[in-house]
C-alpha cells in the first residue's frame, strides 16, 4: 500500500540519528518554552530560525515543528500547576486542572493530559498522513486566481477565529497585507514606501514583525505590573491515575481528538478554538455538570486531547497548499524557503522524504514528549522557578542577535523595534497581533496572484467568479465574514471565549 | 457588556487611519496601471485606502459604542529602555563588535525592570553575554567581529 510506503519512508529518514537528536531538542525547548509564561513558541522559532539556517532542510522542519507542538504540551503544565496558561490554547485546562492540582491530584490531571495529548497526536498524524496527499492533488490544478480567493478566504476564516472585535482582526489583516508591500514591486522592480533606503529594498523580513509583536510586546505587557511568580507549586505526588480517572477520561480524549483534528485545518488559531469547543462539549453532555470548574478531569483530558490533535492537523494547509494557518506556520514558510523550497502542493512529489520524514517525526516527537513530560515534570516544575528579570533580558538578546543573523541587515533590527512598540500599542487597544502576521505572510501572495490572473485573463476580472473552484472560496469567503459580523453568531462566539476570564 | 465612548478603539482607529493614509500617500507617487497590467500603485492604494476605512469605522465604533477595554498603565520605564537597547544592538553591532554591544544591550535590557539591584544586573548581563557569545559565534560561527 502506498500509505505504507510513504510511512516507511518518512520514519527511515525521521529515525536518522541528527534528525531523532534536534526532532528531541525541538520538543524540549518547545516543552519549555511552553512551561515559561512570557514566552511564546512564535517568538522562539523567530528566534531560532537562523540557527536552523546551516542545517539540513528536513532536520530544521523536524526541529521547528518540534518547538510549536512541544510548546502546546508544555503550556498544560503550568496551567496545572500555577493556574497560569503559558500558551493561550491552555487556558481552559487550568479551570479544572489547577482545581485538581490544590486538591492534591496534580498527578493524575498531568497524566490525563499526558495521555490524552500523545494519543491525540498520534490519532492526528495518521491524519495528516491520509488527507495531505489527496489535498495536495486539487491544489495542483489550482490557477492564480483560485490562489488567491483561497489566500483571501484564509485570511477571512482566520477573522472568524480570532478573539475579541471582529472588525479589529479586519483590520489587523489589512494592516498586515498593506505592510507587506514594502520593498521591491515583483513584477517592476519599482521599489515602494522604501524611504530612499537600500536596505528596505527587501521588504520588511517578518522575523522581525513576529519577534516585535510577539516577543518585545509581551514582554512589554509582563512588565505592566512586576509580581515575583508565586512559587506555590508543591511536590506532584502520584502521576498514576484511578481506575475511575482512567475510566472517565477514555470518552473526552477520544472527542477531543476528533474536534481537535477537524479544526486545527481552519487558519488563525484553530487550536485554541478547539480546547474551547471540547472543553463546552464535555461539560454539555457529562452526567454531572457541577463538577466542572471544580476538578473534573475530563475538562483537562478533553481539551489538551483537542489541542494538541489541532497542533498536529493545522500543517495541513501549510503542506498541502503552502498557506499557514498560524503564526509559527508563517515562520516555517520562510524556513522552506530560505532552503529553496516553496512550500505547496510540489513539495509531497518534488520532497516525498522531507514531506513524509516531517510527518513521521510528529509522531516521534510525541512519544519523547511523553517521556519528558512525565517521569522529568520534576525539572519544569523547577524552571518555573527562574526569575523573569533573568528570563526578559535572554529573550531580548537573542532575538536581536537571531534577526541580525539573518541578513547581517542593521534595519531587520530597528524593525523589531518598531513593530514591538507598535503591537504595544495595538495589543493595549485591543488588536490581535496574529491577524496581522498572517496578512503580512500572505499579503504578497495575495497580490501577485491577483496580479497573475488579471494578466492571465486579458483584465477580465470575472475570472474570480467563473472559475468553478475560485467562485465557490469566494462564496464561502463571504459567508464567512457574514459569520464575523452577524450579531447572534458573534454572541455565541463571545459565550465561548468568555469561560476563559 | 457596557458599551460606550472607548479611548482605546479611538486609538486604535487613529493609529490605522494615519498608517493607511501614509501608505495612499505614497502609492499615489507610483504608476498604478490598468486592471490588466496593475502597476506597482495599485495594489497598495487598495490596501492602503482599505486600511484607512477600517481605522475610520473603528474610530467612529469607538466614539458611540467601543469596546471597554481597560487600557492599564504603561511601564514607560521599560519601553524606552528595551526601544534603546534593540536599537543600540542594530546600530553598534558592526562599529563596536559582538561582545560588547551584546553587553551593553543585555545591561540596558536588564534596566527595564523597576525591581532590579544593579548586582544583579551586571551578573544577568554578562551571563547572558558569555551564553550568547558561546552559542552564536564558538558554535554557529556567526560571522561577526568579536570586538
Amino acid at each position: 500500500m502506498d500509505l505504507f510506503d510513504n510511512l516507511m519512508l518518512g520514519f527511515s529518514t525521521a529515525f536518522l540519528i541528527q534528525n531523532v537528536l534536534y526532532c528531541f531538542l525541538g520538543v524540549l525547548l518547545g516543552t519549555a518554552v511552553g512551561v515559561l509564561p512570557g514566552i511564546g513558541p512564535t517568538a522562539t522559532v523567530a528566534m531560532l530560525l537562523p540557527i536552523t539556517f546551516n542545517f539540513e532542510p528536513v532536520t530544521a522542519l523536524i526541529m521547528l515543528a518540534g518547538i510549536y507542538y512541544g510548546a502546546q504540551y508544555g503550556g498544560s503544565t503550568t496551567a496545572i500547576l500555577i493556574n497560569l496558561p503559558g500558551e493561550s490554547s491552555a487556558a481552559v485546562t487550568a479551570l479544572d486542572g489547577h482545581e485538581m492540582a490544590r486538591q492534591g491530584r496534580a498527578g493524575p490531571a498531568l497524566a490525563a493530559a499526558a495521555v490524552g495529548s500523545f494519543f491525540a497526536g498520534t490519532v492526528a498524524t495518521v491524519v495528516l498522513a491520509v488527507a495531505a496527499p489527496p489535498l495536495a492533488d486539487v491544489a495542483l490544478r489550482f490557477g492564480p486566481a483560485e490562489y488567491f480567493s483561497l489566500v483571501l478566504f484564509g485570511l477571512i476564516v482566520s477573522i472568524t477565529l480570532a478573539r475579541g472585535s471582529a472588525l479589529k482582526a479586519l483590520a489587523m489583516i489589512a494592516l498586515g497585507v498593506l505592510l507587506g508591500t514594502v520593498g521591491q514591486d515583483i513584477y517592476t522592480g519599482t521599489p515602494r514606501f522604501t524611504l530612499g533606503q537600500r536596505e528596505l529594498f527587501g521588504g520588511i523580513d517578518f522575523v522581525s514583525v513576529a519577534v516585535g509583536m510577539f516577543g518585545i510586546a509581551e514582554i512589554l505587557r509582563n512588565l505592566e505590573n512586576e509580581r515575583t511568580r508565586v512559587a506555590l507549586v508543591g511536590a506532584v505526588g502520584s502521576l498514576w491515575p484511578t481506575a475511575e480517572d482512567r475510566r472517565r477520561i477514555v470518552g473526552p480524549i477520544l472527542r477531543g481528538t476528533g474536534l481537535g483534528a477537524a479544526l486545527g485545518v481552519l487558519p488563525g488559531g484553530g487550536h485554541v478554538l478547539a480546547s474551547f469547543t471540547s472543553y463546552a462539549v464535555e461539560k454539555r453532555i457529562s452526567k454531572r455538570p457541577q463538577e466542572f470548574g471544580h476538578g473534573a478531569i475530563e475538562g483537562v483530558a478533553g481539551p489538551e486531547s483537542a489541542n494538541n490533535a489541532a497542533a498536529q492537523t493545522s500543517f495541513i494547509p501549510l503542506l498541502t497548499l503552502g498557506l499557514p494557518a498560524h503564526p509559527v506556520m508563517a515562520l516555517m514558510v520562510g524556513a522552506f524557503i530560505v532552503h529553496g523550497i516553496t512550500p505547496g502542493p510540489n513539495v509531497i512529489n518534488d520532497e516525498p522524504a522531507l514531506f513524509w520524514g516531517l510527518i513521521a517525526s510528529m509522531w516521534i516527537g510525541n512519544v519523547l514528549l511523553v517521556l519528558l513530560n512525565l517521569p522529568l515534570i520534576g525539572i519544569w516544575v523547577r524552571m518555573l522557578r527562574i526569575p523573569y528579570q533573568v528570563l526578559f533580558p535572554m529573550i531580548v538578546l537573542f532575538a536581536v542577535i537571531g534577526t541580525y543573523s539573518l541578513n547581517f541587515n542593521a534595519y531587520d533590527v530597528y524593525a523589531i523595534a518598531f513593530f514591538g512598540l507598535l503591537g504595544y500599542v495595538l495589543i493595549k487597544c485591543g488588536c490581535e497581533p496574529a491577524p496581522l502576521l498572517l496578512g503580512f505572510v500572505l499579503g504578497p501572495l495575495l497580490e501577485e496572484n491577483l496580479r497573475r490572473a488579471l494578466i492571465i485573463s486579458r483584465g477580465d476580472a470575472s475570472v474570480l467568479v467563473t472559475r468553478p473552484i475560485s467562485a465557490v472560496l469566494l462564496a464561502l469567503a463571504v459567508a464567512a465574514l457574514a459569520v464575523a459580523v452577524l450579531p447572534s453568531i458573534r454572541r455565541r462566539r463571545e459565550v465561548v471565549f468568555a469561560e476563559d476570564e | 457588556m457596557d458599551r460606550r465612548r472607548s479611548l482605546p478603539d479611538v486609538l486604535a482607529g487613529g493609529i490605522l487611519i494615519l498608517i493607511g493614509g501614509a501608505f495612499v500617500a505614497g502609492a499615489l507617487g507610483y504608476d498604478r496601471g490598468t486592471p490588466l497590467r496593475m502597476g506597482p500603485g495599485y495594489f497598495p492604494l487598495a490596501a492602503g485606502a482599505i486600511v484607512a476605512a477600517l481605522g475610520l469605522a473603528i474610530a467612529v465604533k469607538g466614539l458611540v459604542a467601543g469596546e471597554q477595554i481597560t487600557f492599564g498603565t504603561i511601564p514607560w520605564r521599560a519601553v524606552a529602555v528595551l526601544s534603546f537597547a534593540v536599537v543600540f544592538f542594530g546600530f553598534f553591532v558592526r562599529r563596536l563588535g559582538f561582545v560588547p554591544t551584546s553587553l551593553v544591550t543585555a545591561l540596558l535590557a536588564t534596566l527595564a525592570s523597576r525591581h532590579v539591584r544593579p548586582l544583579t544586573a551586571v551578573a544577568v548581563a554578562a551571563g547572558l553575554t558569555a551564553a550568547a557569545t558561546l552559542i552564536f559565534v564558538v558554535g554557529l560561527q556567526l560571522r561577526i567581529p568579536w570586538f
